[in-house]
């Protein structure tokens, strides 16, 4: 029994239709709303894209940045979530893995190429 | 009270306005057709018996299609009976969908457990089993079965393998989501048993309770 396509029919109605096209490689710019107290503001996280997992509703992209002291910080956002008011892509990149973990071993700079 | 017959859809997750993803399950419910009254005089008890997915005519045997007949409906394939206390608001042939729930309300949902065959204590009682390594050559066995001679014999009711599964679980007090009425969908908050396609019995909650967490 195909019933399925009426998960999507629920899920439709929660779906973001101004999402930009996100490929692992890609730098993005997340505006996320955080709530600090009963103050609520938007913090900017820029970094690679290294992953995205799942479909529909459920997707997510994990976001990968250093932060100052050079530490490593990685977000998984849902891409639906209303949380994740907007998302910019700031650059493309070009990479021949789906999934970037590499990255998490180099020291260095992390040098990807732009994709056109 | 309010019931419903409906199949298991799947479950996916929608996001509230703080962006707390909430877990649900699809139903598609309804529309349910009432094929009969029971009462207190002629049956010894009071309830409706819905009808749920039509059928064609030359799917159902004569002793069946003689009932359906008799309530003026269509052959139906599934027929479930619902305990009320009055049957007096529901009319022979009447129908019913998902428009009588609504968004916030509170239901409990029956349904039939995924069949797992005959199981073995580990799975089907959660016990610990014993080391994968290390030399051990003890591994999802359910261990002491009882004392020695004294009683000499294994409590009756003494958890072991066996058939596990396939039984019939109600959930209670689970919030109403969503009603979306044109693709007769029911979207409630949490798990449902039983594997997609398979057959669902909802109602108004019995004794309702705020669930942990909801306001």
């Amino acid at each position: 029994m195909s019933m399925d396509h009426l998960v999507r029919v629920v899920e439709k109605e929660y779906l973001k239709e101004d999402i930009p096209e996100i490929r692992p490689g890609d730098t993005v710019k997340l505006y996320l709303r955080v709530r600090e107290g009963n103050r609520e503001r938007t913090q900017v996280f820029q970094g690679i894209v290294i992953g995205i997992r799942g479909s529909g509703l459920s997707r997510t992209i994990t976001v990968r940045r250093i932060a100052s002291g050079g530490i490593g910080v990685e977000r998984i956002v849902p891409l639906h979530s209303p949380v994740l008011q907007k998302i910019e892509v700031v650059r493309k990149g070009k990479v021949r893995k789906a999934k970037l973990y590499y990255l998490r071993n180099i020291r260095g700079k992390i040098k990807i190429k732009e994709r056109r | 009270m309010k019931m419903i017959l409906g199949r298991k859809v799947g479950m996916t997750q929608i996001f509230d306005e703080n962006g707390n993803a909430i877990p649900v399950t699809v139903i598609k419910a309804g529309p349910v057709v009432v094929v009969q009254k029971k009462t207190p005089e002629t049956d010894g008890y009071s309830a409706v018996q819905l009808g749920f997915e039509e059928i064609p005519e030359r799917k159902v045997n004569k002793p069946m299609l003689g009932h359906f007949k008799r309530a003026g409906v269509k052959p139906m394939r599934v027929l479930k009976e619902f305990r009320v206390d009055d049957v007096s608001g529901y009319e022979i042939g009447q129908t019913i969908d998902v428009s009588v729930f609504e968004p916030g309300e509170v239901v409990d949902v029956t349904g039939w457990t995924k069949g797992r065959g005959y199981a073995g204590a580990m799975k089907r009682w959660g016990f610990q089993g014993g080391p994968k390594s290390h030399g051990s050559k003890f591994h999802r066995m359910l261990g002491s079965v009882g004392q020695h001679s004294e009683p000499s014999k294994i409590f009756k009711g003494k958890k072991m393998a066996g058939r596990y599964g396939n039984e019939r679980v109600t959930v209670r007090n689970l919030k109403v989501v969503k009603v979306d009425p044109e693709n007769g969908l029911l979207v409630v908050k949490g798990g449902v048993p039983g594997a997609r396609g398979g057959l669902l019995l909802i109602r108004s909650a019995k004794a309702p309770k705020i669930r942990k967490g909801e306001a």
